[in-house]
């Protein structure tokens, strides 16, 4: 069974496995497919259309479908490799061990935004930025620029309370926990950490940068949270809704699972802690 | 939202001149019901659609206006099934350097950018300025390369 950790208690060796397989799907072409998927989504979800990936309820039975997917990817290059996660709650600074160069390599130089150090460093050879939306090759970052502060944990705390799943008209002016999480309203938390990362995180084609499975694995993780605290409110809507994933509906691109069926994540995976 | 203010108080000065009740309707209603305000060449569209731009920002050209959604133009995704390939701005297009950027309209009126996606900011102008200062002098692609 897979096991999700913090990506602060990883060890030198499972960091050490986890960039290698990143570099492997990267090497063979399979890596940019799901940027490729991730960008087709962020362009055709509408606040007034089809939305599926984004600014709607499947927002997370979504992710956790393509987070499945990546893993399941890595793990085909070393089967003993999970995703981890980045509490960026806790793991707030620039500092903090994430951005080390054995893992993710830190922020990007001033002048162009170029990340110059870690595996994905331009410089290293091994992460071409193909699947862009202008000219430029190279991983960039501006960590803490385009916002001052990552969420904190009472921010956190604030929407975990939201008892409500998702409230019509199911897009980014919704009430409840699904849009707070996701940040089009109120404190910001999921929104606000890409932002937080700037470079291609900011972008539609965020996974780009590695850190966009870490942030969407603790993304997965808060769902999971806050299924633990509201065991009786239901995914919604419950069905009939024009352009919105109902709960027995199926999810492009897959088109053979339904937010219903992606529920109960310890089907998949657990977690440290 | 500087330029939607701006045009509110504009369209509400000129019902006021016109000797009509003051109402707090945005702009775009007003001229629905037809308080036409030809002294405020900036009143929008009755489709509520921002006014046209064209101005340069940091050295770069950059433009937005309306247009006639001819559809098809770009993959908006979702496996060629007929969802996207539209304008998602309403049918309003941003262009910098003549390169068009793909720009949406979030349900509260504020917008975003494939290049600042997880941003949203008050006008296609002010997105387009922000793609302007994250493109730091690169090109943008065309979509549907992108």
């Amino acid at each position: 069974m897979t096991v999700r950790k913090n990506q602060a208690s990883l060890t030198a060796e499972e960091k050490r496995r986890f960039v290698a397989a990143l570099l492997e799907l990267k090497r063979t072409g399979r890596y940019d497919a799901f940027v490729t998927t991730h960008n087709a989504f962020i362009l055709g979800d509408t606040d007034n259309g089809e939305r599926t990936g984004h600014r709607s309820p499947s927002f997370l039975p979504w992710h956790r479908r393509f987070l499945l997917e990546f893993e399941r990817a890595l793990q085909s290059v070393d089967a003993s490799v999970a995703l981890p996660y980045w509490d960026w709650s806790a793991d707030r600074s620039t500092r903090s061990s994430l951005w080390a160069p054995d893992f993710l390599g830190g922020t990007g130089r001033s002048r162009d935004g170029q990340v110059m150090d870690g595996p994905f460093a331009a410089s290293a050879g091994n992460w071409p930025i193909t699947v862009r939306v202008d000219g430029r090759t190279f991983l960039r970052r501006a960590l803490g620029a385009g916002v001052s502060e990552l969420p904190t944990r009472a921010e956190v705390d604030s929407v975990l309370a939201m008892a409500t799943y998702d409230m019509a008209p199911w897009n980014s002016g919704s009430d409840g926990f699904r849009n707070h999480l996701e940040g089009w309203r109120g404190v910001n938390l999921h929104n606000r950490v890409h932002v937080w990362v700037g470079g291609q995180m900011a972008t539609g084609v965020s996974p780009n940068d590695p850190v966009f499975w870490l942030h969407h694995a603790y993304i997965d993780k808060l769902w999971a949270e806050w299924q633990r605290r509201h065991p009786s409110s239901p995914y919604l809507p419950g069905g009939g809704t024009p352009n919105v994933v109902d709960l027995n509906e199926t999810m492009k691109p897959w088109n053979d699972t339904t937010p219903a069926a992606l529920l109960d994540h310890t089907r998949h995976y657990t977690f440290d802690v | 939202m500087p330029e939607l203010t701006r045009r509110r108080a504009l369209g509400a000065a000129a019902v006021v001149a016109a000797g009509v009740p003051l109402v707090a309707l945005p702009a775009a209603r007003a001229d629905d019901q037809g308080h036409h305000t030809p002294e405020v060449p900036e009143t929008p569209a009755a489709s509520g659609a921002p006014a046209a731009f064209d101005e340069i920002y940091k050295g770069r050209r950059i433009q937005g206006r309306t247009v006639t959604d001819g559809g098809g133009h770009h993959g908006g995704g979702h496996g060629g099934d007929g969802h996207g390939g539209g304008h998602h701005g309403g049918g309003y297009a941003v262009f910098v350097d003549g390169v068009e950027l793909h720009v949406m309209r979030n349900a509260d009126g504020s917008w975003i950018s494939v290049i600042s996606h997880y941003d949203p900011v008050d006008t296609p102008r002010a997105a387009a300025r922000a793609a302007v200062d994250e493109l730091q002098g690169a090109r943008l692609l065309p979509f549907p390369s992108n």
